[in-house]
C-alpha cells in the first residue's frame, strides 16, 4: 500500500513538503516489521534445526545405544500407535458431542442465552491442562471403574473391551475420554462458526415448506457444515496428539501395542513418555526423546494442514 | 462522525489501560538481580552455620522424605543456602549427576560397573575424587489393598509368584497356604511396580532372584521385568495405584506406605515385618562390595539378602549419597560439604528417624563413612 | 402458493415433494422431538465435564488455600509452607514470555495486514499456521536443547520456560492481532493517507488505537492460553522450594510444575501436599477466569464504534 498518492498535484505537494524526516519514519517502521516477520521465520526455523540436531544421534545410533535396546523404530512405534490410538478415540467421542453442543447454540437454545452457551463450551478450553490430568486420575478415573467392569462383563469379547477391566481406572478409555473433553470446545467453536452461517434462505425455505426443525437442519445446516466440522475435527485430533500432562497422569502404562482400552498394560503416547522419561535421562537418551517429538510435530503438522486444506476449500467453493 | 464519546483516540483512561499493563508486566521482569532469598520467619540459625551458595541434586524416590526433611534443618540453620532435591528416581539422579546437571545424587542402588558407570562417575569427579556414602536405610514394604484381611503373610515363593504374575487371584492354594485360617477372597490380584527407573525396584528383584531364583528368574535390574502389572511412577505413585484399587499389591519404600497394610515375609521359619531395627540388622550382616568400592570413599554394600537370621527383614534398601571431593565453584563445594556432613550425622540421622522411618546409620559405620565427606574440599 | 412453485435447488425434487404429500405427521413430529432431545442431551452431557471440574477443583482446592498458601514459599519447611514462590515464578515466567511475544507479534501482525506483499507474506502466514501446531512439549525440548548449547545439559533457568512459552505465545498473538487490525476499516487509513500523514504514524496513532480493545484482548486470551501450561515448563524450569524472581539464575518454580510435583512427590505428609497441589490448580483457575472475563469487560469497555 502506498503511503502518499503521488499522481495528483496535491499528493506531490504534500510528498515533497515534508521530504526526509516522513522518509526516515517510514523507513525505520516498515523495516522494524519486516524485521520482526524475518525473525518469526527463523526462530521456526530454529526450532526445526535445532530438534532435527539434538534428535538426529539417535536416528542413526544403533540399538544397543539406544533406551531399551530397541532400534528407534521399534521406540517409537508403539509409542505412535498409543499416540493415536488415544486421539482418535478422542475425536470419535467429542466430534458428536461438539456438533450436537453446537446445533444446540445455534438453532435450539433460546437466541438470548446462546451467548452466554457459547462462553461456557469455551470456558472448557480455558482450563489448563494438569487439571484435566488431576481430575482424570482422582474423579473420572475411579467412577470408570465399575463402568469397565461392566464392560467386561457384557463386551467383553470384542478386543477394545478384552479386559481385565483396570481396578485403579487408569486406562486408555479413561486417558481418551478426558483428551475428549479437552478437545470438545474446539471443534464446537468451528461447528458453531459454521451452523451460525448457513445460510438463512435455505434455512427459511425449509420451513416454509414445513420441514420441523431437526429436519431443516438434517437438510440445510449440516450439508452445508459438513467440510468445516470435518476440519475442526482434525484441529481437535491435532490438539489431542500433542497433549502431554493429562495422559502422562492418567495412563499406566506397562504394555505394548494393543487395542484393549480397559486394562492397566497400556502403551504411552510420545508427548507422556517424553514427560515421564525426560527428568531421569541424559546423554543418547535425551536425543531420543527429542527424535520422538519430532516424529510427533510431524504428525500433528499432518493433521494440522489437512484440516487447513479442507477449509480452503470449502472457502474456494 | 465516527468516535463521539472520545476526543482522541489515545484517551486518558486508554494510556491508564496500555500503563497498568506494561507495569504489571514490567513488575514480572522488574528483579532481574536480586538472587534468590528465603523468606521464612523465625528461623534460628542453630550453631550459626552461616553457608550460602545454590546446590542441586536428584534421584531416588525413597529418600525423598529423608532428604525433605534434611533440606528443611539445613536451610533453616543456613539462610543464605537453597538445596533442591528432585526426585526424578534412583536411575535419573545417577545420569544427572554422570553428566553434571547435578551436584549430588540419592540413589538406591551403587553406581554398578555395567556401562561403566562406575568409571563414568570417577571420571566426572576428576580431578576430586568419587564419594559414595550410604545415607538412608529403610525398609522396602509390600503394600496390598485387601479389604478384609487385616493380616497377610507372604513366603518369598509366593510373593516371587505373585510379581511374576503367575498367580491371578486372591484365594489361590499358594496363598492360602501361607495364611492359614484366613478367608481370602476371590479377588483378582493387581500387581503394581514402578514405570521409572527406580533403585527400589533394583533393590526388590535382587532379593527375589538372590532368595527364590527358581521362580524369579528375570534379570536384576532398575526397570521392572514384567509386562502387564499396573505401572505408576515414583514412590508415591506405587501408594496412590494400591490405594485406589481393590485388590492390589505393590511394594515401596516404608517410609510413604502410609495407612496401607503391610504384608510379613517369612525369613527362616519367622514371619518378618518392615521395620527400621529389622532393616538396619541386615545391613550390620553384610559385607562390603569389593568390587564396586573401588575409591577411597566409596562404601558400596553387598546386601546379605539371603540371610535367616532372627530379627531382620531381607527386603530392604541402602541409599547412597553420591557426590565429589572437587567441585567447579567454592560455594558449590562448600555448600555440598555442609549439607552432607549434615546428612551423615547422628543429628542428621535422628531427624530422618523421624520423619521418614529410616534406621539411623550405626556409629560404627559413621565413623567409617565421616573421613569421606570430610575430603571434600570446600573453600 | 408453495404447492406448485419451483422447489429450492437444494432439496431437489423429491424430498421437498414427499415433505407436502407426507404433511405433518405423528412420525416425523417424534424424530424431531426425539433429535430436539438427543441435542439437548449431548450439550447437557458436554456440560457436566465442565461443571465436574470446577466443582472438584473447588472442593478439593480450598482446604489447602490459606494465607500462608499466598504469602510464603516451601523453603524450610517439611510437608508445609506455600507456593507463594510458585505464584511468584508464574507471574515472572509468563511475564517474560508475555514480554518478548507482544512486540514481536504485534509487529508481525502489523506486517501481515500493512505492508505484507509477495513471498515473504505467504511464507510467514504459512509458516504462523505451522506454529499454532507445535505440541507444547516439543516447544519445551527446542529451549532446552537450545540453551543446553550454550549453558551445557542439566541447565534450568527460568527464562528457558519463558522461551518456551514464546513459541507457543506467538502465533496466538499474531492470529488475533492480525484479525483485529484487519477489521479497522480501510477508509480510515486513507483518510489520514490524504491529510498527508506517513504511514508509520497512520499505523501507530489512528491503527492500532482503533484496534486497541481487540489487540488487549487478544493479548490476554493469549497469557490465559499459555498460564497454565505444565509439559515445557517441566522440561525447562526445574524445581525449587524457594523464591526466586531472577528469570536468568537459577531454577524458578511455577504453579502448574508445582501442581503436578505435589501430586507426583506428596512425601510424608502426603494429605498436605495433595491439597496444596489443588489448591494450585484452583489458583491456576482463577487466574484464567480472570484474565478471560477481563479480556472482554476491557473489549466492551474500550472498543471504538466504527460506523
Amino acid at each position: 500500500m502506498a503511503s502518499v498518492d503521488t499522481t495528483t498535484n496535491a499528493g506531490q505537494l504534500l510528498a515533497a513538503a515534508s521530504g526526509g524526516r516522513r522518509r526516515l519514519g517510514d523507513r525505520v517502521f516498515s523495516r522494524t516489521a519486516v524485521l520482526a516477520a524475518v525473525t518469526i521465520l527463523l526462530l521456526l526455523a530454529g526450532v526445526a534445526i535445532f530438534l532435527l540436531s539434538e534428535g538426529y544421534p539417535a536416528l542413526t545410533a544403533s540399538a544397543s545405544e539406544l533406551p531399551e535396546g530397541k532400534s528407534f523404530i521399534d521406540y517409537v512405534a508403539p509409542l505412535a500407535f498409543g499416540t493415536v490410538l488415544a486421539a482418535t478415540l478422542a475425536a470419535l467421542v467429542a466430534v458428536p458431542l461438539a456438533v450436537a453442543a453446537a446445533l444446540f447454540i445455534t438453532h435450539v437454545a433460546p437466541p438470548r442465552i446462546a451467548l452466554t452457551l457459547g462462553y461456557l463450551v469455551d470456558l472448557l478450553a480455558a482450563i489448563p491442562s494438569i487439571i484435566y490430568g488431576l481430575w482424570g486420575i482422582f474423579v473420572l478415573g475411579p467412577k470408570m471403574v465399575p463402568v469397565m467392569k461392566w464392560l467386561e462383563a457384557k463386551l467383553g469379547f470384542i478386543p477394545i473391551f478384552e479386559g481385565p477391566a483396570s481396578v485403579t481406572g487408569r486406562t486408555m478409555l479413561v486417558a481418551g475420554l478426558v483428551l475428549a473433553v479437552m478437545i470438545l470446545p474446539i471443534v464446537s467453536a468451528v461447528a458453531r462458526e459454521a451452523f451460525a452461517q448457513s445460510p438463512r434462505r435455505l434455512q427459511e425455505g425449509a420451513q416454509a415448506l414445513g420441514a420441523t426443525r431437526w429436519e431443516m437442519i438434517r437438510m440445510t445446516v449440516l450439508p452445508f457444515g459438513k467440510s468445516s466440522v470435518i476440519s475442526g475435527a482434525m484441529l481437535g485430533l491435532g490438539r489431542a496428539l500433542g497433549e502431554t500432562m493429562a495422559v502422562t497422569i492418567i495412563l499406566s502404562v506397562s504394555g505394548a501395542v494393543s487395542f484393549n482400552l480397559i486394562s492397566q498394560a497400556n502403551p504411552s503416547t510420545i508427548a507422556a513418555n517424553i514427560a515421564l522419561d525426560f527428568p531421569e535421562s541424559s546423554g543418547l537418551a535425551i536425543n531420543a526423546l527429542i527424535a520422538t517429538g519430532l516424529v510427533l510435530f510431524a504428525i500433528t503438522l499432518v493433521t494440522n494442514m489437512g484440516a487447513r486444506w479442507i477449509i480452503a476449500r470449502q472457502e474456494g467453493e | 462522525m465516527s468516535n463521539e464519546s472520545k476526543g482522541s483516540l489515545m484517551s486518558s483512561s486508554r494510556w491508564l489501560v496500555v500503563i497498568a499493563f506494561a507495569v504489571t508486566l514490567a513488575l514480572g521482569v522488574a528483579a532481574c538481580g536480586s538472587s534468590s532469598d528465603s523468606d521464612t520467619s523465625g528461623s534460628s540459625s542453630a550453631g550459626g552455620g552461616e553457608v550460602s551458595g545454590e546446590i542441586a541434586g536428584a534421584g531416588s524416590t525413597a529418600q525423598q522424605a529423608a532428604q525433605e526433611a534434611w533440606i528443611a534443618e539445613f536451610e533453616n540453620a543456613n539462610s543464605g543456602a537453597t538445596i533442591s532435591y528432585d526426585p526424578v528416581g534412583s536411575g535419573g539422579g545417577r545420569e544427572q549427576f554422570l553428566s553434571g546437571g547435578v551436584a549430588y545424587a540419592g540413589s538406591d542402588a551403587a553406581l554398578s560397573t555395567e556401562e561403566g558407570e562406575l568409571e563414568k562417575a570417577e571420571k566426572r569427579c576428576a580431578p576430586g575424587e568419587l564419594i559414595e556414602v550410604p545415607d538412608y536405610i529403610s525398609p522396602i514394604a509390600i503394600i496390598y489393598n485387601l479389604p478384609g484381611v487385616e493380616e497377610l503373610k507372604l513366603s518369598p515363593e509366593t510373593l516371587a509368584k505373585i510379581f511374576a504374575q503367575e498367580i491371578d487371584s486372591w484365594n489361590d492354594p499358594a496363598i492360602a497356604k501361607d495364611n492359614q485360617g484366613v478367608d481370602l477372597p476371590d479377588t483378582r490380584i493387581t500387581p503394581v511396580n514402578r514405570s521409572d527407573e527406580s533403585g527400589t525396584t533394583e533393590n526388590f528383584t535382587e532379593y527375589l532372584s538372590e532368595v527364590v531364583p527358581s521362580v524369579w528368574k528375570f534379570e536384576v535390574s532398575g526397570d521392572w521385568p514384567v509386562k502387564g502389572g499396573e505401572a505408576a511412577s515414583g514412590t508415591s505413585g506405587v501408594v496412590e495405584a494400591v490405594s485406589a484399587g481393590e485388590g492390589t499389591i505393590g511394594y515401596a519404600d516404608a517410609s510413604q506406605a502410609g495407612e496401607l497394610s503391610s504384608a510379613q515375609v517369612k525369613v527362616g521359619s519367622e514371619w518378618a515385618e518392615p521395620t527400621p531395627e529389622a532393616a538396619a540388622k541386615v545391613l550390620e550382616e553384610s559385607p562390603l562390595d569389593e568390587e564396586l568400592s573401588t575409591g577411597k570413599y566409596v562404601f558400596a554394600y553387598k546386601l546379605n539378602r539371603k540371610t535367616e537370621s532372627e530379627g531382620t527383614y531381607p527386603i530392604v534398601l541402602t541409599s547412597y549419597l553420591i557426590a565429589c571431593t572437587k567441585y567447579g565453584s567454592a560455594s558449590e563445594a562448600e555448600a555440598v560439604k555442609a549439607y552432607a556432613e549434615y546428612v551423615i550425622s547422628p543429628e542428621g540421622q535422628e531427624l530422618a528417624a523421624e520423619q521418614a522411618g529410616s534406621a539411623p546409620l550405626s556409629s560404627a559405620l559413621t565413623k567409617k563413612v565421616t573421613p569421606a565427606v570430610a575430603a571434600i574440599e570446600a573453600g | 402458493m408453495e404447492s406448485s412453485a419451483q422447489s429450492p435447488s437444494a432439496f431437489g425434487a423429491s424430498s421437498s415433494s414427499r415433505l407436502l404429500a407426507s404433511g405433518l405427521g405423528a412420525r416425523r413430529r417424534t424424530v424431531n422431538v426425539v433429535m430436539t432431545a438427543l441435542i439437548a442431551g449431548a450439550f447437557v452431557l458436554a456440560m457436566i465435564p465442565l461443571f465436574s471440574l470446577v466443582f472438584e477443583v473447588a472442593k478439593r482446592g480450598i482446604p489447602g488455600l490459606s494465607v500462608e498458601f499466598f504469602t510464603e514459599d516451601a523453603r524450610g519447611v517439611v510437608g508445609g509452607g506455600g507456593a507463594s514462590h510458585a505464584i511468584m515464578g508464574t507471574l515472572v515466567i509468563t511475564g517474560v514470555a508475555a514480554v518478548i511475544s507482544v512486540p514481536i507479534g504485534i509487529m508481525a501482525a502489523i506486517y501481515l495486514n500493512e505492508y505484507g506483499t509477495g513471498r515473504l507474506r505467504r511464507a510467514l502466514t504459512f509458516f504462523v499456521d505451522v506454529m499454532t501446531g507445535i505440541p507444547s512439549i516439543v516447544a519445551g525440548l527446542f529451549a532446552y536443547a537450545l540453551f543446553e548449547i550454550f549453558f551445557g545439559p542439566g541447565i534450568r533457568l527460568g527464562v528457558m520456560g519463558s522461551a518456551a512459552l514464546s513459541v507457543l505465545m506467538i502465533p496466538i498473538v499474531i492470529r488475533s492481532a492480525e484479525e483485529v487490525l484487519k477489521i479497522v476499516p480501510n477508509h480510515l487509513r486513507e483518510a489520514s493517507y490524504a491529510l498527508g500523514t506517513p504511514k508509520w504514524k497512520t499505523i501507530t496513532k489512528i491503527v492500532l488505537p482503533t484496534a486497541f480493545a481487540g489487540l488487549v484482548t487478544g493479548v490476554m486470551i493469549a497469557i490465559a492460553r499459555i498460564v497454565g501450561e505444565t509439559a515445557p515448563l517441566l522440561v525447562t524450569t526445574g524445581v525449587v522450594d524457594s523464591m526466586n524472581t531472577d528469570p536468568f539464575d537459577g531454577r524458578m518454580q511455577n504453579l502448574a510444575v508445582y501442581a503436578y510435583n505435589e501430586y507426583r512427590s506428596p512425601g510424608v505428609m502426603k494429605q498436605a501436599a495433595y491439597d496444596k497441589a489443588w489448591a494450585a490448580a484452583l489458583t491456576l483457575i482463577a487466574i484464567v477466569m480472570i484474565l478471560n472475563v477481563a479480556a472482554r469487560l476491557v473489549y466492551r469497555r474500550y472498543k471504538t464504534e466504527i460506523r
